[in-house]
């Protein structure tokens, strides 16, 4: 077991190192730069000053080496854009209110979606089931950027119940500020949720050791609730990675669109701005969030499922 | 799995005598299973309608996308004959621009499927039949791919290559292809040591000739499920880039970016009609992709529905 997280650990630094060149190669080769959208002209001077001092005169990976010797030690450098303050500093102002949100959407769709996903499946073939199956696919495909005009259009523009935020921390904010978003952020997990629950509790139903248990007299309440549902949790488990991930980087429309100071706003603002500590900070969470979580959810498996050996093929 | 429950799914009249009329094809029966569901149906015609609608914009649309009227800009819907779905902010012809618009949309989210499914069927071939170095450099290719933050890693892209149909398909097929290659490769280990594998090879069969005619049509239908819930997930994404406006350049239309347009009007309630128009397009297109997918893995996957409860 401890070799095996090792390895997976091993790996995974593989990956950021990866995903940090790469990201470093894609900043430093984009047209335009940090320092050229001043509003007053430099004198060439001036210019070469700042360049030097950014290193910005080094090619890509000169500064990318700079950065992974400081970033390992803990210091991922200060931005170009607001001076005198750590990226760190600044992530801490945002990343409160993409949790938040993806925390409150998590909150709501999960349950909802586990129980859609149940109910579809025990009454499956029957209108309930088609409809659930049919809320769900709706859910899961419509782009967000739909969803989030329809619910302006439909709750803040006509029925005006809810209202944008005004770019404060959404913590400090009225619920009739994030209660829309966090509701339009969730409705995909709830189809995607739905699906997977369905297929997976469809698969146990079909499985002989409920049939068995039927057999020999069980109550129908008995086998749902003992036999099947225990095992219905494993494929939860692996669609809890994409949808934990997805609540930390996936709300950038939800925050661009409500005007909400979360990570994904910044990231834009800090691409506009070319402000590339900030950027590949930004780049590295997200990669981080996304293959830690795939590792924990690995080594779920092993607790909630036997069957399931790490390692092997 | 495809080759068994083939044979088992034989119609009745297969027994009853007159075999040679009532026999049906596995496409036969795959069709059956499709038009059973009415949805499917409901999906195909969409995605028909708007395929023909994209292929025949330059025809169907009454006005050029990019031709401005600032006299006649605004107009909402129904307001003006010659104008049925009314004006954006320039005076161009909405119902025009939503007609570019599905062959924009389109354009992406297909080329960008091809080349998905080329990438994945090499690579997951490549990595599934050969195993090995292949394997293994293939697999961490797959991991970097897949840790790489979606739209964040997508903007960067787009950044450095530029706006336009060719770079989004690009920036979106580049992310696209690792989940389809891992299907591929998992399909090919479990389907490689099959007896029927190994009599192909024992008669002389080459590597290319077993992967075309043994490998190939044993992976067929879960692709063809898999491209079709892929399609509308790269429509999304297309539109998604450019409502940020890391997409479709200027003038060519994009939903995504009509949608986009809206955020200057959104306090009055009489422009909404500027978002409303393509998010129901999108919402139109995307569904009907996804109706038709559902279809698909009913028809394809006959394991899809099992359960003895």
């Amino acid at each position: 077991m401890a070799r095996y997280i090792l390895g997976r650990l091993a790996g995974l630094a593989f990956v950021l190192l990866t995903v940090s060149f790469l990201t470093f190669f894609l900043m430093y080769n984009t047209p335009g730069g940090p320092f050229e959208e001043l509003n007053q002209p430099l004198s060439p001077e001036a210019k070469a000053n700042i360049m030097r001092k950014y290193g910005l005169d080094q090619p890509f990976y000169v500064n990318w080496w700079n950065w992974l010797v400081n970033a390992v030690q803990g210091d991922f450098g200060m931005s170009y854009y607001y001076p005198n303050t750590r990226v760190v500093d600044l992530f801490n102002r945002y990343w409160g209110s993409s949790l938040m949100l993806g925390a409150l959407a998590v909150a709501w769709s999960f349950p909802l979606g586990a129980v859609l996903g149940v109910i579809a499946a025990l009454k499956r073939n029957t209108i309930i089931d088609q409809i659930i199956t049919t809320f769900a696919l709706v859910t899961v495909t419509i782009p967000i950027i739909s969803l989030i005009f329809f619910g302006i259009a439909i709750f803040v523009i006509g029925l005006k119940w809810f209202g944008f935020n005004n770019g404060q921390p959404l913590y400090q904010q009225p619920p009739n500020t994030w209660v829309l978003p966090a509701f339009i952020f969730g409705l995909g997990t709830v189809g995607a949720l739905t699906r997977y629950t369905r297929s997976g509790m469809l698969d146990v139903l079909g499985q002989d050791y409920i049939r068995t248990a039927r057999a020999k007299g069980l109550s129908r309440a008995v086998v749902i609730l003992k036999h099947a549902m225990r095992n219905m949790l494993i494929p939860l488990v692996t669609i809890f990675g994409p949808v934990l991930a997805n609540a930390v980087t996936g709300s950038t429309f939800v925050e661009i669109t409500f005007a909400i100071p979360g990570v994904g706003r910044f990231f834009l603002e800090s691409i506009y701005t070319r402000d590339y500590p900030v950027i590949i900070f930004t780049v590295i969470i997200g990669a981080s969030i996304l293959t830690i979580s795939n590792l924990l959810i690995d080594l779920a498996y092993t607790l909630i499922d036997p069957r399931v050996r790490l390692g092997g093929h | 799995m495809a080759t068994e429950t083939r044979s088992s799914v034989l119609p009745a009249g297969a027994k009853a005598g007159n075999a040679q009329s009532r026999v049906l094809s596995p496409t036969q029966i795959a069709w059956r299973r499709f038009r059973r569901n009415r949805l499917s149906i409901v999906g195909l015609g969409i995605v028909t309608l708007f395929l023909l609608t994209g292929i025949f914009a330059p025809v169907l649309s009454p006005y050029p996308y990019d031709q401005t009227n600032l006299f006649r800009a605004m107009r909402q819907p129904g307001t003006d004959p010659a104008h049925a779905l009314g004006t954006d902010e320039l005076g161009r012809d909405m119902l025009s621009r939503l007609i570019w618009g599905a062959r924009v949309s389109l354009a992406v989210s297909v080329s960008a499927t091809l080349i998905v499914v080329v990438l994945a069927l090499v690579l997951g071939f490549l990595s599934g039949y050969f195993g090995g170095v292949w394997d293994y450099v293939l697999n961490r290719l797959f991991e970097v791919v897949g840790a790489l933050p979606g739209l964040l890693f997508q903007i960067l892209l787009m950044l450095l290559i530029g706006n336009g149909v060719l770079q989004v398909t690009v920036a979106i097929s580049i992310l696209g292809w690792p989940g389809l290659a891992r299907l591929v490769r998992a399909q090919v280990l479990s389907f490689k040591e099959r007896d029927f594998i190994s009599a192909s090879r024992s008669l002389g069969a080459g590597t290319v000739f077993i992967m075309s005619r043994h490998l190939l049509p044993n992976i067929i239908n879960p692709l063809i499920v898999a491209i079709s819930f892929a399609i509308p997930g790269y429509i999304g994404a297309e539109a998604g880039l450019s409502f940020l406006g890391y997409g479709i350049n200027d003038p060519l239309p994009s939903w995504g970016k009509m949608v986009g347009a809206i955020g200057r009007y959104l306090s009055s309630p009489n422009y909404l009609y500027i978002g409303v128009i393509p998010t129901v397009a999108l919402a139109l297109l995307v569904l009907g992709f996804s109706f038709l997918g559902d279809g698909l893995r009913d028809a394809l996957d006959p394991q899809s529905d099992r359960a003895n409860f």
